[in-house]
């Protein structure tokens, strides 16, 4: 299947993920928010974070027992990932998003916060991948 | 403003149980599309060479499932299946800590790859650097928690 009509259709499963856990729940599929809600001092309607969480651990669980391939291997080394992760958190909160957060959820919204978010994310995202790129 | 208690264990299984499904759906559709694989998203992120542009259908296939998802559940209902309330942002600033914060996570995933979600998932699937990104990843919120309080 070509890799366009993949990422339009895992594209579409994330938002329509997004809607059920909005319909579900009222609340915003930001995968940092969540993530972050969990760690102490944790919010305290930990219940439907920690399900949440738990499948997204499922899909990958699934993917190493029924489609290994689509779990890519890292590109930079463990140092890398490390100072990646590093930055992916404290900068997630720090903005208050990530690309779920803002870049689908708020983006849909027509939030002018996540609007900037987003062009900012994307042009050091770029300017990142780029550099790195040219350097290796 | 807090949830509304809600009694009873099956309404409580219901809203693990649905949490649980959004979760693994938006799990499948990180798979799905690429999002977890970070020669994908660098080569996205790359415009240097062998530019690969696909991945952006993945954020505008989503942001327009959810735009129209979206709209349709704040027109038809007040409140959500399983809280009394929408907890949808309102905040509309754009501050320093917005900016800064975005351009420090777009390093981090111009750098590695992986953002929060497909880390996640990359990590539950066994991947070592998966599981050092995500480790990386709490440890940086942890930090930056911290230091707003």
């Amino acid at each position: 299947m070509s890799p366009w009509l993949l990422a339009m259709a895992g594209g579409a499963m994330i938002g329509a993920a997004s809607g059920l856990l909005l319909l579900t729940h009222g609340r915003i599929a930001g995968v940092s928010g969540i993530a972050a809600s969990v760690l102490p001092p944790a919010a305290p309607d930990l219940g439907w974070r920690l399900a949440f969480l738990g499948g997204l651990v499922a899909a990958g669980l699934a993917a190493r027992l029924i489609a290994p391939a689509a779990i890519g291997g890292a590109v930079r080394s463990l140092p890398i990932m490390i100072i990646a992760g590093l930055a992916v958190g404290y900068g997630t909160r720090l903005g208050g998003g990530c690309t779920s957060g803002h870049g689908v959820c708020g983006i849909s919204r027509l939030s002018r916060r996540s609007f900037v978010a987003v062009a900012v994310f994307m042009a050091t995202g770029v300017a990142t991948a780029t550099l790195v790129g040219a350097a290796s | 403003m807090t949830a509304a208690p809600r009694c009873g264990r099956r309404r409580r299984a219901m809203s693990l149980a649905l949490a649980g499904l959004a979760g693994a759906l938006f799990g499948a559709g990180l798979l799905i599309s690429g999002m977890t694989q970070p020669a994908r998203v660098i080569g996205f992120l790359d415009v240097g060479s062998a530019w690969d542009p696909s991945l952006a259908f993945v954020m505008g296939g989503a942001a327009l499932v959810y735009a129209i998802l979206f709209r349709q559940i704040q027109r038809r209902r007040t409140a959500p299946w399983l809280d009394a309330a929408f907890h949808v942002p309102t905040r509309r600033e754009i501050d320093r800590s917005l900016i800064a914060g975005a351009a420090l996570f777009g390093v981090g995933w111009g750098l590695g790859g992986l953002c929060p979600g497909p880390g996640i998932v990359s990590a539950a699937s066994g991947n070592a650097a998966g599981v050092a990104f995500v480790a990386a990843m709490l440890l940086g919120m942890h930090l930056q928690r911290r230091s707003a309080r």
